[in-house]
């Protein structure tokens, strides 16, 4: 099957078969990234930019990478001042850019929508690398592909997100895209960052950690901000840590074979025990590499599309 | 006899009694292609028959055929030192497995076989209308210093052949890479050859020539069809 | 040397009328009307068979941007705006740059009225001084200077405090206060309506409950002080029924709703096109019906535009960053027909006194009336007439509409100013 999409925003839009093709593609992407030669002629000649609005280390070198071991040219602009403060508009930026040749331009960026809007005003295609509190479809991706190496299969699953939903675009995707795969997604957290309107996109809500944990196969712990003390949502991130910290003695009332995942940077002792962190260090090696396979596999994707001509064998 | 009839409207792939697939380009203006190693290109046709002209192999050719170039892949390579079977997906990977069961006949060694997909290989990737689904490429051993033979079904224009050429040396670096087809057909496009062939059929452009395998078809039989207008 | 109207549906709820009759306009005044009137030698005679004919429509919440925001829009494109969608009179907010909270600015923009607008502009002067919600401006000189009313429109007023002083302080005047409704700590940085898609699209949300308890607040306040209060825009289903109980115990408080307010709904908000971004924002589909049924019962008294024209820059910008606000003058009449009158939601008489009778009387303006003796502003509407909003085709310099490529039926064909026509169709 083709992929229909002239970008990639979100899972919301997406179809499971889409979600499953990505994630078939991924596969052989991953092999190309274990070998000694890590590149292919796949995208030779295609310019990816990697937009970045926000710091981010983990997501924009995996673009990077993704783009070249898919043989393509990719180029960073890095600004960590939005374009009201630096004075030109994302519209001109964008423009510039498509005046470059970008084929596709990756975006991450702290207002949600930016990358709705990149993509309404340009003909390459955009990939939304995190757009403020809304969607982060690669993450998303990568858990699942992570999750479906790990158990064989999404669907059935009851997969647990833990910390700051609503703040937490690696939260929605992950609802999305799961729930359209038929995994049962528990949302858990205080009711302050884990708000009782959650359920209307398809998932359970709960306050108590203990009754979110149980029976879990997969826990997915999101990093808690010191700013949300700040704002008052939490009175203070020591008792968040009493109360919803992921520890050696709430794990166990898990599945057994139960798979933790953290989209990382972690907070050590807050979020997460130490002990349960060391454990889970190894699933996040294994989803920094799933990470760069999935982004592979949607530059393969969004750059299929028809423009030039050539023979076929 | 008409064995088959397409009419394209955009973005549609087809797929005719032989397996081959074709489809329509709409960005690349009315031009469409016939994806297989055994089909020609064409362009701005709108209506395409395909009509069977002739059965030029049978299960019984076949085998003779595959059985004779086992025979000469040993003997060129004076054994089955080194020597490693790699298929190209998709109908080469059968004709791959079947050399190496003849070799294992003949010799009693047991020769390992790969599988190659080169889909990120390919030239036209983005003039296809649907892109094909990218599937695993599982060559289970190192290739380096190998002696590999690459088996397709059909040898036309020569680009699968380049594209597998680059794809298995990106794999490492083997000593001699050689090339088996059960058909070459001729117009060659680039400057290859094959070193082993179980028949020359000397085509025109317009004929298509289709490989069944029993394991992928379901019975072994090679014919040659003709496109009309 | 008059002007006949004739054969028009003439709407007058003041009068009692709702029928065929002729309007003759003589000298800027209405000299005579009557069922039917004989045509005097050298009187032009229009001919309104087909439409109706109604008092001039009177927008009492009209972003002017001038002074100081010219690019966005000028008394001129302005006023041309309002007199292309039927309104006779418009009453600019004072959150101009500067704002208008002097006497000084009030002339100015009188000035720039009397020589560039189309149709009667009045103004409304600030609460507070420069609306920063903390020292009275100088509400007896804006007064003196003529301003129709008190606002800090775009800002609510957030102390409890101030707005009580101003509310007694302007009773002096019997000026009404009209004020924005938003509890500041609730809607901080929200952009959207919060609910179900401000949590699907990430966007900060303003939820309903800022504006219900501001419209509370300023309820109380009125009750107490004897003020009479205005509530701009108002969006809620929690605010409407806070209006009808106020109302219903005798509390001197009115309201208005925008017809963006009564047609779109937060989901317009998925794909963040910023043309939908306002304040307050796009509520629900209950909400929606709640403004509604508060047209219809009396509940709301007014239709108001809140046209509020942006450049096209500045709306072309990430959802966050984009400024609020959407033009309304060119489409309020034809929303509110389509999705009201032709519904059979209310009556011609009803609209009527949504959008011209009930403005005037809530701002003590003239006009709202055909009465004889009365200057000739007059609205003329083809209520058949079919036509689909096209942004590029707009008088307003603002292009920020949302309902750019939306069928209407019903749209004013001329507007006639003091006896004057300042908008006018071909073949009328």
């Amino acid at each position: 099957m083709g992929f229909k999409h002239k970008d990639l925003l979100g899972l919301e839009q997406l179809q499971p078969d889409e979600i499953r093709h990505i994630l078939d593609t991924a596969v052989p992407m991953k092999d190309i990234i274990c070998r000694e030669i890590k590149k292919v002629p796949t995208l030779r000649g295609r310019t990816v930019i990697n937009l970045f609005y926000e710091a981010s280390t983990r997501t924009r070198t995996s673009f990077e990478l993704a783009g070249k071991y898919m043989g393509a040219d990719t180029i960073n602009i890095a600004t960590a001042t939005s374009s009201v403060v630096k004075g030109e508009s994302l519209l001109d930026t964008a423009r510039t850019l498509e005046a470059m040749g970008a084929d596709v331009v990756v975006i991450r960026h702290q207002a949600s929508g930016a990358p709705h809007f990149l993509a309404r005003n340009l003909n390459a295609a955009v990939i939304n690398a995190g757009d403020g509190t809304h969607e982060h479809p690669t993450q998303a991706l990568l858990d699942m592909l992570t999750i479906r190496e790990k158990k064989g299969r999404l669907e059935g699953l009851v997969v647990t997100i833990l910390g700051d939903i609503l703040h937490s675009r690696v939260a929605r995707s992950n609802i999305w895209g799961l729930t359209k795969m038929g995994a049962e997604v528990r949302v858990v957290g205080p009711a302050t960052l884990v708000p009782g309107i959650f359920r209307q996109m398809g998932v359970r809500v709960i306050h108590r950690v203990e009754e979110a944990l149980a029976g879990a196969d997969v826990i997915n712990v999101l990093r808690i901000q010191q700013e949300r003390q700040a704002k008052g949502l939490l009175p203070s991130l020591r008792e968040y840590a009493r109360m919803y910290a992921l520890t050696p003695e709430r794990l166990v009332l898990a599945a057994p074979d139960v798979l933790v995942l953290h989209p990382g940077p972690m907070n050590r002792g807050i979020e997460i025990h130490p002990a349960v962190a060391d454990g889970v260090a190894s699933a996040i090696t294994e989803q920094v590499t799933n990470g760069v396979a999935v982004r592979m596999a949607l530059l393969y994707l969004l750059m299929g599309g028809g423009q030039s001509h050539g023979t076929t064998d | 006899m008409v064995t088959s009839s397409f009419k394209f409207s955009p973005v549609r792939l087809a797929r005719n009694n032989s397996g081959l697939l074709i489809l329509a380009c709409p960005p690349c203006r009315g031009r469409f292609f016939a994806i297989s190693g055994s089909t020609p290109y064409f362009q701005g046709v709108e209506d395409v028959q395909v009509v069977t002209k002739a059965e030029i192999m049978d299960a019984d050719k076949m085998r003779r055929a595959l059985t004779r170039v086992a025979h000469e892949i040993i003997e060129r390579n004076r054994g089955t030192d080194n020597l490693a079977l790699v298929g190209i997906r998709r109908r080469g990977v059968p004709l791959a497995e079947r050399l190496a069961a003849n070799i294992r006949q003949i010799e009693g060694v047991v020769v390992p076989v790969g599988i190659l997909d080169i889909t990120l290989y390919r030239d036209d990737l983005t003039t296809l209308a649907q892109q094909p689904v990218l599937h695993k490429t599982e060559v289970p051993f190192p290739v380096v210093g190998k002696r590999i033979v690459l088996v397709d079904d059909v040898l036309y224009t020569g680009r699968t052949v380049r594209a597998a050429l680059d794809a298995l040396i990106d794999l490492g670096r083997p000593a001699w890479i050689q090339l088996a087809v059960l058909v070459d057909r001729g117009h060659r496009e680039l400057p290859i050859r094959a070193d082993f062939v179980g028949k020359n059929v000397p085509t025109s452009r317009r004929e298509v020539i289709s490989v069944h395998l029993t394991e992928v078809d379901g019975l072994d039989k090679v014919v040659i069809g003709e496109i009309i207008e | 040397m008059g002007l006949l109207i004739r054969g028009g549906r003439v709407v007058d709820p003041v009068q009692g009328l709702d029928g065929r009759a002729d309007i003759l306009v003589e000298d800027g005044l209405i000299r005579q009307i009557q069922p039917e009137l004989a045509v005097e030698r050298g009187t032009v005679v229009v001919d309104a068979a087909g439409l109706v004919v109604v008092p001039g429509l009177v927008d009492m919440h009209t972003h002017l941007r001038e002074p100081g925001q010219e690019a966005k829009e000028t008394v001129a494109t302005a006023t041309r705006a309002a007199a292309k969608g039927g309104y006779t009179a418009v009453v600019g907010m004072p959150n101009t740059v500067p704002v208008v909270d002097t006497p000084g600015q009030v002339e100015l923009v009188r000035a720039r009225a009397a020589r560039e607008g189309v149709v009667r502009v009045y103004q409304v002067g600030a609460i507070t001084k420069g609306s920063r919600g903390e020292e009275l401006a100088e509400m007896a000189d804006l007064a003196a200077a003529g301003v129709v009313a008190f606002s800090d429109d775009g800002r609510p007023v957030p102390s409890a405090a101030v707005m009580r002083r101003a509310m007694e302080y302007a009773l002096m005047f019997d000026m009404p206060i009209i004020s924005h409704c938003e509890e500041p700590s609730l809607a901080e940085g929200g952009v959207m309506h919060e609910g179900f898609y401000s949590l699907k699209l990430g966007l900060k949300g303003i939820p309903a409950l800022a504006e219900d308890l501001m419209v509370h607040r300023e309820i109380l306040l009125a009750e107490n002080t004897g003020c009479r209060v205005h509530i701009a825009h108002l969006s809620t289903k929690g605010a409407v029924e806070l209006v009808r109980q106020a109302k219903a115990r005798g509390v001197p408080v009115t309201a208005e709703a925008t017809p963006h307010h009564f047609t779109l709904t937060d989901a317009a908000l998925e794909g963040y096109d910023t043309n939908f971004k306002v304040n307050p924002p796009l509520r629900t589909g209950e909400d929606v019906a709640a403004v509604i049924r508060g047209l219809a019962d009396g509940t709301i008294d007014a239709i108001a535009t809140d046209h509020a024209p942006h450049t096209e820059a500045e709306k072309a910008m990430e959802f966050d960053y984009a400024p609020f606000g959407m033009v309304g003058l060119e489409t309020a009449l034809p929303l509110a027909i389509t999705r009201l009158v032709n519904p059979g939601v209310i009556s011609w008489t009803r609209l009527v006194e949504l959008m011209a009778i009930n403005p005037c009387r809530i701002l003590g303006l003239p006009g709202g009336s055909l009465q004889v003796g009365q200057p000739a502003d007059i609205t003329l509407i083809n209520p058949d007439l079919k036509r689909t909003v096209d942004r590029d085709r707009l008088a307003s310099l603002g292009r920020n509409t949302p309902f750019h490529g939306w069928s209407l039926q019903g749209w004013a064909v001329a507007t006639m100013v003091g006896g004057q026509f300042v908008y006018q169709e071909e073949g009328v």
